[in-house]
Protein backbone atom coordinates (compact mmCIF):
# COMPACT_ATOMS: atom_id res chain seq x y z
CA UNK A 1 0.00 0.00 0.00
CA UNK A 2 1.15 3.11 -1.02
CA UNK A 3 1.36 5.95 1.44
CA UNK A 4 0.24 9.43 -0.19
CA UNK A 5 0.83 11.79 2.82
CA UNK A 6 3.07 11.70 5.51
CA UNK A 7 3.59 13.99 8.24
CA UNK A 8 6.46 14.09 10.84
CA UNK A 9 5.85 15.90 13.86
CA UNK A 10 4.58 19.04 11.19
CA UNK A 11 3.66 22.53 12.93
CA UNK A 12 1.68 24.61 10.48
CA UNK A 13 0.21 28.10 11.65
CA UNK A 14 0.22 31.48 10.54
CA UNK A 15 2.27 34.22 10.96
CA UNK A 16 2.72 34.58 15.19
CA UNK A 17 0.71 31.29 15.92
CA UNK A 18 0.61 28.07 15.22
CA UNK A 19 -2.59 26.29 15.18
CA UNK A 20 -1.08 22.60 14.12
CA UNK A 21 1.30 21.52 16.58
CA UNK A 22 3.47 18.77 16.33
CA UNK A 23 1.14 16.73 14.37
CA UNK A 24 2.08 13.15 13.24
CA UNK A 25 0.17 10.64 10.73
CA UNK A 26 -0.08 9.25 7.66
CA UNK A 27 -2.35 9.05 4.86
CA UNK A 28 -2.19 5.76 2.71
CA UNK A 29 -3.75 4.77 -0.66
CA UNK A 30 -7.97 3.83 -0.01
CA UNK A 31 -8.07 5.86 3.44
CA UNK A 32 -11.30 6.83 4.27
CA UNK A 33 -9.60 9.65 7.27
CA UNK A 34 -12.18 11.84 9.00
CA UNK A 35 -10.62 14.84 10.68
CA UNK A 36 -12.42 15.72 13.42
CA UNK A 37 -12.11 18.62 16.67
CA UNK A 38 -14.24 21.64 17.72
CA UNK A 39 -13.78 24.97 16.12
CA UNK A 40 -10.68 26.52 15.54
CA UNK A 41 -8.86 22.93 16.65
CA UNK A 42 -6.59 23.71 13.41
CA UNK A 43 -8.66 21.64 11.07
CA UNK A 44 -8.73 23.86 8.37
CA UNK A 45 -5.35 25.01 8.58
CA UNK A 46 -4.39 21.21 8.12
CA UNK A 47 -6.33 21.21 5.07
CA UNK A 48 -4.61 24.71 4.06
CA UNK A 49 -0.96 22.94 4.63
CA UNK A 50 -1.58 19.77 2.81
CA UNK A 51 -3.32 21.53 -0.30
CA UNK A 52 0.26 23.58 0.00
CA UNK A 53 -0.89 26.50 0.66
CA UNK A 54 0.85 27.27 3.81
CA UNK A 55 4.40 26.09 4.71
CA UNK A 56 4.97 24.02 7.43
CA UNK A 57 6.76 25.91 10.34
CA UNK A 58 8.38 23.08 11.70
CA UNK A 59 8.89 18.92 10.73
CA UNK A 60 8.75 16.95 7.69
CA UNK A 61 5.79 16.75 5.11
CA UNK A 62 6.14 14.26 2.60
CA UNK A 63 3.66 14.31 0.05
CA UNK A 64 3.89 11.41 -2.57
CA UNK A 65 5.36 12.94 -6.44
CA UNK A 66 1.71 11.72 -8.18
CA UNK A 67 -0.12 14.21 -5.85
CA UNK A 68 2.01 16.88 -6.67
CA UNK A 69 1.67 16.61 -10.12
CA UNK A 70 -1.68 16.97 -10.43
CA UNK A 71 -2.38 18.42 -7.26
CA UNK A 72 -5.12 16.89 -4.73
CA UNK A 73 -8.94 16.99 -5.58
CA UNK A 74 -10.33 19.87 -2.89
CA UNK A 75 -14.14 20.45 -2.10
CA UNK A 76 -13.56 23.76 0.07
CA UNK A 77 -16.34 25.23 1.97
CA UNK A 78 -18.69 26.73 -0.43
CA UNK A 79 -19.38 30.33 0.51
CA UNK A 80 -22.26 32.64 0.41
CA UNK A 81 -21.74 34.51 -3.13
CA UNK A 82 -21.14 30.52 -4.48
CA UNK A 83 -24.62 29.83 -4.14
CA UNK A 84 -25.69 32.13 -6.50
CA UNK A 85 -23.04 32.14 -9.16
CA UNK A 86 -24.29 32.29 -12.71
CA UNK A 87 -22.32 29.51 -14.08
CA UNK A 88 -23.45 26.62 -15.86
CA UNK A 89 -22.70 23.27 -14.16
CA UNK A 90 -20.39 22.56 -17.23
CA UNK A 91 -18.30 25.46 -16.57
CA UNK A 92 -17.45 24.75 -13.21
CA UNK A 93 -16.86 21.05 -13.80
CA UNK A 94 -14.07 22.26 -16.22
CA UNK A 95 -12.86 24.70 -14.28
CA UNK A 96 -11.53 21.71 -12.43
CA UNK A 97 -9.22 20.84 -15.47
CA UNK A 98 -7.24 23.77 -14.90
CA UNK A 99 -4.03 22.57 -12.87
CA UNK A 100 -3.70 20.15 -15.84
CA UNK A 101 -2.97 22.69 -18.63
CA UNK A 102 -0.21 25.45 -17.47
CA UNK A 103 0.00 28.52 -19.46
CA UNK A 104 -2.04 27.74 -22.36
CA UNK A 105 -5.36 30.03 -22.13
CA UNK A 106 -7.79 27.43 -23.79
CA UNK A 107 -9.29 23.87 -22.86
CA UNK A 108 -8.07 21.15 -24.98
CA UNK A 109 -10.95 18.25 -26.51
CA UNK A 110 -8.47 16.03 -23.78
CA UNK A 111 -9.70 18.37 -20.77
CA UNK A 112 -13.33 18.29 -22.25
CA UNK A 113 -13.26 15.06 -22.24
CA UNK A 114 -12.16 14.34 -18.69
CA UNK A 115 -14.40 16.96 -17.53
CA UNK A 116 -17.99 15.32 -19.29
CA UNK A 117 -16.43 11.62 -17.69
CA UNK A 118 -15.78 13.25 -14.24
CA UNK A 119 -19.89 14.89 -14.59
CA UNK A 120 -21.15 10.86 -16.22
CA UNK A 121 -18.99 9.32 -12.73
CA UNK A 122 -21.19 11.64 -10.24
CA UNK A 123 -24.71 11.11 -12.48
CA UNK A 124 -24.95 15.11 -13.37
CA UNK A 125 -24.50 14.55 -17.13
CA UNK A 126 -28.25 15.60 -17.61
CA UNK A 127 -27.20 18.95 -15.76
CA UNK A 128 -24.71 19.82 -17.66
CA UNK A 129 -26.61 23.14 -19.08
CA UNK A 130 -28.23 24.03 -15.70
CA UNK A 131 -27.52 26.95 -13.52
CA UNK A 132 -25.37 26.18 -10.59
CA UNK A 133 -27.65 28.44 -8.17
CA UNK A 134 -30.29 26.79 -9.20
CA UNK A 135 -29.30 23.22 -7.87
CA UNK A 136 -29.99 22.02 -4.87
CA UNK A 137 -27.48 21.73 -2.02
CA UNK A 138 -27.08 17.96 -2.95
CA UNK A 139 -26.59 18.88 -6.33
CA UNK A 140 -24.08 21.60 -6.36
CA UNK A 141 -21.84 19.11 -4.00
CA UNK A 142 -21.91 16.43 -6.30
CA UNK A 143 -20.78 19.55 -9.24
CA UNK A 144 -17.87 20.76 -6.72
CA UNK A 145 -16.70 16.78 -6.34
CA UNK A 146 -16.87 16.29 -10.14
CA UNK A 147 -14.51 19.74 -10.12
CA UNK A 148 -12.52 18.10 -7.52
CA UNK A 149 -12.25 14.94 -9.53
CA UNK A 150 -10.94 16.14 -12.94
CA UNK A 151 -7.61 17.56 -11.01
CA UNK A 152 -6.91 14.12 -9.42
CA UNK A 153 -8.47 11.26 -8.86
CA UNK A 154 -6.34 9.86 -6.38
CA UNK A 155 -7.12 11.77 -3.33
CA UNK A 156 -9.86 14.26 -2.24
CA UNK A 157 -9.74 16.52 0.66
CA UNK A 158 -13.78 17.63 1.39
CA UNK A 159 -13.70 20.43 3.99
CA UNK A 160 -16.71 20.54 5.89
CA UNK A 161 -18.71 19.41 3.09
CA UNK A 162 -21.99 18.57 4.46
CA UNK A 163 -22.61 22.00 5.68
CA UNK A 164 -26.21 23.85 4.74
CA UNK A 165 -27.15 20.49 3.33
CA UNK A 166 -30.49 18.84 4.49
CA UNK A 167 -30.95 15.20 6.12
CA UNK A 168 -32.06 13.35 3.36
CA UNK A 169 -28.97 14.88 1.13
CA UNK A 170 -26.53 14.28 3.60
CA UNK A 171 -27.23 10.73 3.54
CA UNK A 172 -26.77 10.56 0.05
CA UNK A 173 -23.77 12.75 0.08
CA UNK A 174 -22.13 10.40 2.67
CA UNK A 175 -23.09 7.04 0.21
CA UNK A 176 -21.55 9.13 -2.60
CA UNK A 177 -18.11 9.15 -0.78
CA UNK A 178 -18.11 5.71 0.40
CA UNK A 179 -19.13 4.42 -3.05
CA UNK A 180 -16.17 6.67 -4.73
CA UNK A 181 -13.74 5.67 -1.36
CA UNK A 182 -15.09 1.75 -1.87
CA UNK A 183 -15.19 1.39 -5.35
CA UNK A 184 -13.34 3.53 -7.40
CA UNK A 185 -10.44 3.52 -4.80
CA UNK A 186 -10.21 7.41 -4.08
CA UNK A 187 -8.42 8.18 -1.26
CA UNK A 188 -10.78 10.48 1.05
CA UNK A 189 -9.57 12.93 4.00
CA UNK A 190 -12.98 14.68 5.29
CA UNK A 191 -12.95 17.27 7.77
CA UNK A 192 -16.18 17.22 9.63
CA UNK A 193 -18.39 18.13 12.85
CA UNK A 194 -20.78 15.13 12.05
CA UNK A 195 -18.92 12.77 14.14
CA UNK A 196 -21.96 10.46 15.05
CA UNK A 197 -22.18 9.53 11.31
CA UNK A 198 -18.84 9.43 10.05
CA UNK A 199 -17.11 7.17 12.58
CA UNK A 200 -19.22 4.34 11.24
CA UNK A 201 -17.73 4.62 7.68
CA UNK A 202 -14.50 6.19 8.13
CA UNK A 203 -11.04 4.00 8.43
CA UNK A 204 -9.33 6.31 10.06
CA UNK A 205 -10.00 9.21 12.78
CA UNK A 206 -7.63 12.04 13.43
CA UNK A 207 -8.94 14.48 16.61
CA UNK A 208 -6.99 17.70 16.62
CA UNK A 209 -7.06 19.76 19.34
CA UNK A 210 -4.17 21.97 17.95
CA UNK A 211 -2.14 18.69 19.30
CA UNK A 212 -2.99 15.19 17.97
CA UNK A 213 -5.51 14.01 20.51
CA UNK A 214 -6.44 10.92 18.66
CA UNK A 215 -4.82 9.20 15.38
CA UNK A 216 -6.70 5.16 14.79
CA UNK A 217 -9.16 3.67 13.66
CA UNK A 218 -12.93 4.22 14.88
CA UNK A 219 -12.83 1.34 17.41
CA UNK A 220 -10.24 2.39 19.07
CA UNK A 221 -11.52 6.09 19.02
CA UNK A 222 -15.02 5.14 20.73
CA UNK A 223 -12.65 3.45 23.78
CA UNK A 224 -10.87 6.76 23.93
CA UNK A 225 -11.98 9.68 26.61
CA UNK A 226 -11.88 12.31 23.74
CA UNK A 227 -13.54 9.58 21.40
CA UNK A 228 -16.53 9.09 24.28
CA UNK A 229 -17.40 13.03 24.87
CA UNK A 230 -17.56 13.72 21.21
CA UNK A 231 -19.81 10.82 20.54
CA UNK A 232 -21.61 10.72 23.79
CA UNK A 233 -23.68 8.30 25.98
CA UNK A 234 -21.97 5.79 27.62
CA UNK A 235 -21.60 7.71 31.06
CA UNK B 1 -32.45 59.31 -35.93
CA UNK B 2 -29.68 59.16 -38.50
CA UNK B 3 -29.21 62.92 -38.79
CA UNK B 4 -28.91 63.01 -35.26
CA UNK B 5 -26.32 60.75 -35.05
CA UNK B 6 -24.78 62.61 -37.98
CA UNK B 7 -24.86 65.99 -36.25
CA UNK B 8 -23.53 64.69 -32.75
CA UNK B 9 -20.74 62.66 -34.68
CA UNK B 10 -19.77 66.34 -36.33
CA UNK B 11 -18.25 67.54 -33.13
CA UNK B 12 -14.98 66.35 -32.43
CA UNK B 13 -15.49 66.68 -28.61
CA UNK B 14 -18.54 64.67 -28.96
CA UNK B 15 -16.70 61.91 -31.09
CA UNK B 16 -14.12 61.56 -28.34
CA UNK B 17 -16.70 61.12 -25.75
CA UNK B 18 -18.18 58.50 -27.95
CA UNK B 19 -15.55 56.79 -28.48
CA UNK B 20 -13.72 57.25 -24.89
CA UNK B 21 -16.97 56.16 -23.00
CA UNK B 22 -17.37 53.04 -24.58
CA UNK B 23 -14.17 51.91 -24.34
CA UNK B 24 -14.28 53.16 -20.34
CA UNK B 25 -18.02 51.45 -20.30
CA UNK B 26 -16.44 47.82 -21.64
CA UNK B 27 -13.59 47.84 -19.28
CA UNK B 28 -16.14 48.93 -16.22
CA UNK B 29 -18.67 46.55 -17.68
CA UNK B 30 -16.17 42.88 -17.81
CA UNK B 31 -14.22 43.76 -14.24
CA UNK B 32 -17.84 44.78 -13.05
CA UNK B 33 -18.82 40.91 -13.28
CA UNK B 34 -15.95 39.88 -11.08
CA UNK B 35 -16.43 42.38 -8.64
CA UNK B 36 -19.94 42.43 -8.33
CA UNK B 37 -19.72 38.48 -7.85
CA UNK B 38 -16.88 38.56 -5.57
CA UNK B 39 -18.78 41.19 -3.72
CA UNK B 40 -16.72 43.74 -4.11
CA UNK B 41 -19.72 45.97 -5.58
CA UNK B 42 -19.07 48.65 -3.69
CA UNK B 43 -15.13 48.96 -4.05
CA UNK B 44 -16.46 50.88 -7.59
CA UNK B 45 -17.60 53.63 -5.58
CA UNK B 46 -15.43 53.74 -2.89
CA UNK B 47 -12.69 54.42 -5.50
CA UNK B 48 -14.69 56.92 -7.51
CA UNK B 49 -14.61 58.95 -4.06
CA UNK B 50 -10.88 58.92 -3.69
CA UNK B 51 -10.36 59.83 -7.07
CA UNK B 52 -12.72 62.70 -6.41
CA UNK B 53 -10.63 63.86 -3.34
CA UNK B 54 -7.20 63.11 -5.15
CA UNK B 55 -7.98 65.14 -8.21
CA UNK B 56 -9.44 68.22 -5.74
CA UNK B 57 -5.92 68.49 -4.84
CA UNK B 58 -4.48 68.01 -7.40
CA UNK B 59 -6.37 71.05 -9.21
CA UNK B 60 -5.88 72.68 -5.80
CA UNK B 61 -2.06 72.38 -6.02
CA UNK B 62 -2.01 73.20 -9.71
CA UNK B 63 -0.78 69.48 -11.31
CA UNK B 64 -2.20 68.14 -14.04
CA UNK B 65 -4.90 65.46 -12.59
CA UNK B 66 -4.34 62.02 -13.95
CA UNK B 67 -0.78 61.81 -12.88
CA UNK B 68 -1.63 62.44 -9.32
CA UNK B 69 -5.15 60.50 -9.33
CA UNK B 70 -4.60 57.12 -11.08
CA UNK B 71 -1.35 56.11 -8.40
CA UNK B 72 -3.58 57.19 -5.62
CA UNK B 73 -6.53 55.12 -6.79
CA UNK B 74 -4.21 52.30 -7.68
CA UNK B 75 -2.77 52.19 -3.70
CA UNK B 76 -6.66 52.86 -2.16
CA UNK B 77 -7.86 49.98 -4.49
CA UNK B 78 -4.67 47.83 -3.06
CA UNK B 79 -5.29 49.15 0.14
CA UNK B 80 -9.48 48.03 -0.21
CA UNK B 81 -8.82 44.33 -0.91
CA UNK B 82 -5.87 43.89 1.42
CA UNK B 83 -8.66 44.74 4.23
CA UNK B 84 -10.99 42.59 2.39
CA UNK B 85 -8.73 39.87 2.64
CA UNK B 86 -7.63 40.10 5.72
CA UNK B 87 -11.02 40.35 7.42
CA UNK B 88 -10.16 42.15 10.22
CA UNK B 89 -12.85 45.09 9.00
CA UNK B 90 -15.69 44.42 7.28
CA UNK B 91 -15.26 45.45 4.00
CA UNK B 92 -18.58 47.44 3.39
CA UNK B 93 -17.55 48.91 6.57
CA UNK B 94 -14.04 50.23 5.42
CA UNK B 95 -14.97 51.35 1.58
CA UNK B 96 -18.28 53.72 3.76
CA UNK B 97 -15.43 55.20 5.83
CA UNK B 98 -12.73 55.64 3.27
CA UNK B 99 -15.16 57.09 0.62
CA UNK B 100 -16.44 59.51 2.98
CA UNK B 101 -13.29 60.64 3.88
CA UNK B 102 -11.43 61.17 0.34
CA UNK B 103 -15.00 63.06 -0.52
CA UNK B 104 -14.51 65.27 2.73
CA UNK B 105 -10.84 65.98 2.20
CA UNK B 106 -11.33 66.96 -1.48
CA UNK B 107 -14.09 69.41 -0.46
CA UNK B 108 -12.39 70.75 2.22
CA UNK B 109 -9.47 71.28 0.28
CA UNK B 110 -11.30 72.36 -2.73
CA UNK B 111 -12.87 75.47 -0.54
CA UNK B 112 -9.80 76.85 1.09
CA UNK B 113 -8.51 77.25 -2.35
CA UNK B 114 -10.25 77.70 -5.18
CA UNK B 115 -14.03 77.46 -4.04
CA UNK B 116 -16.69 75.05 -4.96
CA UNK B 117 -15.95 76.37 -9.24
CA UNK B 118 -17.49 74.41 -12.21
CA UNK B 119 -15.03 72.10 -12.20
CA UNK B 120 -15.49 70.38 -8.78
CA UNK B 121 -19.38 70.63 -9.97
CA UNK B 122 -18.14 68.14 -12.82
CA UNK B 123 -16.18 65.92 -11.24
CA UNK B 124 -19.44 65.22 -9.14
CA UNK B 125 -21.66 64.84 -11.82
CA UNK B 126 -19.64 64.37 -14.80
CA UNK B 127 -18.82 66.59 -17.81
CA UNK B 128 -19.10 65.81 -21.50
CA UNK B 129 -16.12 67.67 -22.12
CA UNK B 130 -14.06 66.15 -20.24
CA UNK B 131 -12.57 63.79 -22.60
CA UNK B 132 -9.87 65.07 -23.86
CA UNK B 133 -7.35 63.52 -26.38
CA UNK B 134 -5.08 61.52 -24.49
CA UNK B 135 -8.04 60.41 -22.36
CA UNK B 136 -9.43 59.00 -25.51
CA UNK B 137 -6.29 57.24 -25.96
CA UNK B 138 -5.28 55.97 -22.47
CA UNK B 139 -8.86 54.55 -22.42
CA UNK B 140 -7.93 52.40 -25.59
CA UNK B 141 -4.73 50.94 -24.03
CA UNK B 142 -7.08 50.33 -21.04
CA UNK B 143 -9.32 48.41 -22.69
CA UNK B 144 -6.84 46.65 -24.90
CA UNK B 145 -5.29 45.11 -21.84
CA UNK B 146 -8.73 44.26 -20.50
CA UNK B 147 -9.67 42.60 -23.54
CA UNK B 148 -6.74 40.61 -23.86
CA UNK B 149 -6.51 39.93 -20.35
CA UNK B 150 -10.52 38.59 -20.49
CA UNK B 151 -9.45 36.70 -23.69
CA UNK B 152 -6.39 35.03 -22.87
CA UNK B 153 -7.19 34.20 -18.54
CA UNK B 154 -10.87 33.72 -18.92
CA UNK B 155 -10.89 30.46 -17.65
CA UNK B 156 -8.41 31.86 -14.69
CA UNK B 157 -10.57 34.54 -14.24
CA UNK B 158 -13.71 32.11 -13.86
CA UNK B 159 -11.79 30.04 -11.40
CA UNK B 160 -10.78 33.29 -9.10
CA UNK B 161 -14.19 34.72 -9.24
CA UNK B 162 -16.27 31.29 -8.73
CA UNK B 163 -14.19 29.88 -5.82
CA UNK B 164 -10.81 31.78 -4.49
CA UNK B 165 -9.77 28.32 -2.25
CA UNK B 166 -10.23 25.75 -4.81
CA UNK B 167 -8.05 28.33 -7.44
CA UNK B 168 -5.23 28.67 -5.19
CA UNK B 169 -5.44 24.88 -4.46
CA UNK B 170 -5.11 24.07 -8.12
CA UNK B 171 -2.17 26.39 -8.43
CA UNK B 172 -3.64 29.80 -10.06
CA UNK B 173 -2.08 32.90 -8.39
CA UNK B 174 -5.28 34.32 -6.75
CA UNK B 175 -3.48 37.25 -5.45
CA UNK B 176 -1.88 38.45 -8.70
CA UNK B 177 -5.58 38.34 -10.51
CA UNK B 178 -6.97 40.36 -7.56
CA UNK B 179 -4.47 42.83 -7.62
CA UNK B 180 -4.74 43.24 -11.62
CA UNK B 181 -8.57 43.33 -10.77
CA UNK B 182 -8.24 46.25 -8.67
CA UNK B 183 -5.36 48.09 -10.86
CA UNK B 184 -7.34 47.57 -14.05
CA UNK B 185 -10.50 48.97 -11.82
CA UNK B 186 -8.87 51.79 -10.09
CA UNK B 187 -7.66 53.24 -14.12
CA UNK B 188 -10.98 52.51 -15.58
CA UNK B 189 -13.14 54.57 -12.46
CA UNK B 190 -10.32 57.37 -12.60
CA UNK B 191 -10.61 57.80 -16.38
CA UNK B 192 -14.42 57.14 -16.26
CA UNK B 193 -14.70 59.41 -13.38
CA UNK B 194 -14.80 62.68 -14.90
CA UNK B 195 -17.22 62.05 -17.93
CA UNK B 196 -19.86 60.23 -15.41
CA UNK B 197 -18.94 62.05 -12.62
CA UNK B 198 -17.72 60.53 -9.10
CA UNK B 199 -21.45 59.97 -7.94
CA UNK B 200 -22.47 58.05 -11.06
CA UNK B 201 -19.22 56.42 -12.53
CA UNK B 202 -20.17 53.39 -10.24
CA UNK B 203 -23.09 52.03 -12.06
CA UNK B 204 -21.05 51.47 -15.21
CA UNK B 205 -19.14 49.09 -13.01
CA UNK B 206 -22.19 47.25 -11.49
CA UNK B 207 -25.19 47.46 -13.37
CA UNK B 208 -24.34 45.78 -16.73
CA UNK B 209 -22.92 42.33 -14.23
CA UNK B 210 -26.68 42.64 -12.76
CA UNK B 211 -28.77 43.15 -15.49
CA UNK B 212 -27.32 40.21 -17.28
CA UNK B 213 -27.52 38.10 -14.14
CA UNK B 214 -30.97 38.52 -14.41
CA UNK B 215 -31.61 36.56 -17.44
CA UNK B 216 -28.07 34.58 -18.24
CA UNK B 217 -27.47 31.78 -16.65
CA UNK B 218 -23.35 30.96 -17.46
CA UNK B 219 -20.61 32.83 -16.31
CA UNK B 220 -20.07 33.61 -20.41
CA UNK B 221 -23.45 34.75 -21.29
CA UNK B 222 -22.69 36.76 -18.23
CA UNK B 223 -19.90 38.03 -19.34
CA UNK B 224 -20.48 38.78 -22.82
CA UNK B 225 -24.32 40.50 -22.57
CA UNK B 226 -22.55 43.03 -19.87
CA UNK B 227 -20.01 43.89 -22.30
CA UNK B 228 -23.49 44.20 -25.34
CA UNK B 229 -25.19 45.84 -22.91
CA UNK B 230 -22.59 48.67 -21.33
CA UNK B 231 -22.04 49.96 -24.55
CA UNK B 232 -25.32 49.90 -26.12
CA UNK B 233 -26.58 51.57 -22.98
CA UNK B 234 -23.72 54.11 -22.81
CA UNK B 235 -24.63 54.83 -26.62
CA UNK B 236 -28.42 55.13 -25.62
CA UNK B 237 -27.68 57.38 -22.87
CA UNK B 238 -25.20 59.86 -24.90
CA UNK B 239 -28.10 60.42 -28.01
CA UNK B 240 -30.68 61.02 -25.05
CA UNK B 241 -28.61 62.97 -23.40
CA UNK B 242 -27.86 65.40 -26.80
CA UNK B 243 -31.13 65.09 -27.91
CA UNK B 244 -32.93 66.12 -24.23
CA UNK B 245 -29.96 67.99 -22.88
CA UNK B 246 -29.71 66.25 -20.02
CA UNK B 247 -26.27 65.47 -18.06
CA UNK B 248 -24.54 62.94 -19.97
CA UNK B 249 -23.62 60.73 -16.63
CA UNK B 250 -27.09 60.50 -15.35
CA UNK B 251 -28.62 60.51 -18.72
CA UNK B 252 -26.36 56.59 -19.06
CA UNK B 253 -27.12 55.68 -15.29
CA UNK B 254 -30.84 55.68 -16.32
CA UNK B 255 -30.71 53.71 -19.44
CA UNK B 256 -29.22 51.00 -17.40
CA UNK B 257 -31.56 51.19 -14.89
CA UNK B 258 -34.21 50.82 -17.55
CA UNK B 259 -32.01 47.71 -19.00
CA UNK B 260 -31.95 46.08 -15.77
CA UNK B 261 -35.72 46.83 -15.11
CA UNK B 262 -36.67 45.36 -19.06
CA UNK B 263 -34.23 42.00 -17.94
CA UNK B 264 -36.13 42.13 -14.74
CA UNK B 265 -39.45 41.57 -16.12
CA UNK B 266 -37.83 39.06 -19.39
CA UNK B 267 -36.63 37.42 -15.82
CA UNK B 268 -40.01 37.04 -14.65
CA UNK B 269 -41.82 36.06 -17.97
CA UNK B 270 -39.01 33.28 -18.60
CA UNK B 271 -39.52 32.01 -15.43
CA UNK B 272 -43.06 31.50 -15.15
CA UNK B 273 -43.26 29.63 -19.03
CA UNK B 274 -40.68 27.22 -17.70
CA UNK B 275 -42.42 26.76 -14.06
CA UNK B 276 -45.34 25.42 -16.02
CA UNK B 277 -43.64 23.58 -18.38
CA UNK B 278 -44.59 20.24 -17.71
CA UNK B 279 -41.72 17.47 -17.78
CA UNK B 280 -41.67 14.50 -20.63
CA UNK B 281 -43.24 10.98 -18.38
CA UNK B 282 -39.64 9.46 -18.47
CA UNK B 283 -38.02 12.69 -17.94
CA UNK B 284 -35.57 12.95 -15.08
CA UNK B 285 -34.11 16.71 -14.94
CA UNK B 286 -33.39 17.50 -11.78
CA UNK B 287 -33.90 14.33 -10.27
CA UNK B 288 -30.79 12.29 -9.81
CA UNK B 289 -30.34 8.21 -8.94
CA UNK B 290 -29.77 8.53 -5.66
CA UNK B 291 -31.79 11.32 -4.57
CA UNK B 292 -35.01 9.74 -5.79
CA UNK B 293 -37.01 8.41 -2.59
CA UNK B 294 -40.09 5.97 -3.39
CA UNK B 295 -42.41 6.08 -5.93
CA UNK B 296 -42.65 8.94 -8.57
CA UNK B 297 -45.36 11.21 -8.41
CA UNK B 298 -47.26 10.96 -11.55
CA UNK B 299 -46.84 14.75 -12.56
CA UNK B 300 -43.79 16.48 -11.72
CA UNK B 301 -42.76 19.69 -12.48
CA UNK B 302 -39.16 21.35 -13.46
CA UNK B 303 -37.80 22.14 -9.74
CA UNK B 304 -37.38 26.23 -9.23
CA UNK B 305 -38.43 27.83 -6.25
CA UNK B 306 -42.19 29.23 -6.47
CA UNK B 307 -41.24 32.35 -5.18
CA UNK B 308 -37.84 32.87 -7.41
CA UNK B 309 -35.83 33.39 -3.93
CA UNK B 310 -32.35 32.61 -3.68
CA UNK B 311 -31.72 29.17 -1.40
CA UNK B 312 -29.49 29.55 1.74
CA UNK B 313 -28.29 33.46 1.50
CA UNK B 314 -25.95 33.88 4.67
CA UNK B 315 -26.16 37.64 4.61
CA UNK B 316 -23.10 38.23 2.92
Amino acid sequence: MNTLITCRHVDFGYEDRDAVVDLTMEVDEGDYLCVVGANGSGKSTLVKGLLGLIKPAAGELTVAEELRRTGIGYLPQQTAAQRDFPATVYEVVLSGTLSRRGMRPFYSAQEKRLAASCMERMGITELRKHCYRELSGGQQQRVLIARALCATSRMLILDEPITGLDPSAIQDFYRLVRRLNRDEGVTILMVSHDVANVIGQASKILHLQQRVLFFGTPEEYRKTAAGRRYLGGGE
Amino acid sequence: MMSVIGEMLSYPFLVRAFVGGILVSLCAALLGVTLVLKRYSMIGDGLSHVSFGAISVAVAAGWAPLPVSIPVVVLAAFFLLRITENGRMRSDAAIAMISASSLAIGIVVTSLTTGMTTDVSSYMFGSILAMSRGDVWLSAALSAVVLGMFVLCYHRIFAVTFDESFAKATGVNVTFYNVVTAVLTAVTIVLGMRMMGAMLISSLVIFPALTSMRVFKSFRGVVISSGVLATVCFCIGMTASYVFSTPAGASVVLVNLGAFLLFGLAETVLRRRIRWQPLRPGGRRGALPEETHGPKPAGRWKAIRPDGSKPHSHGE
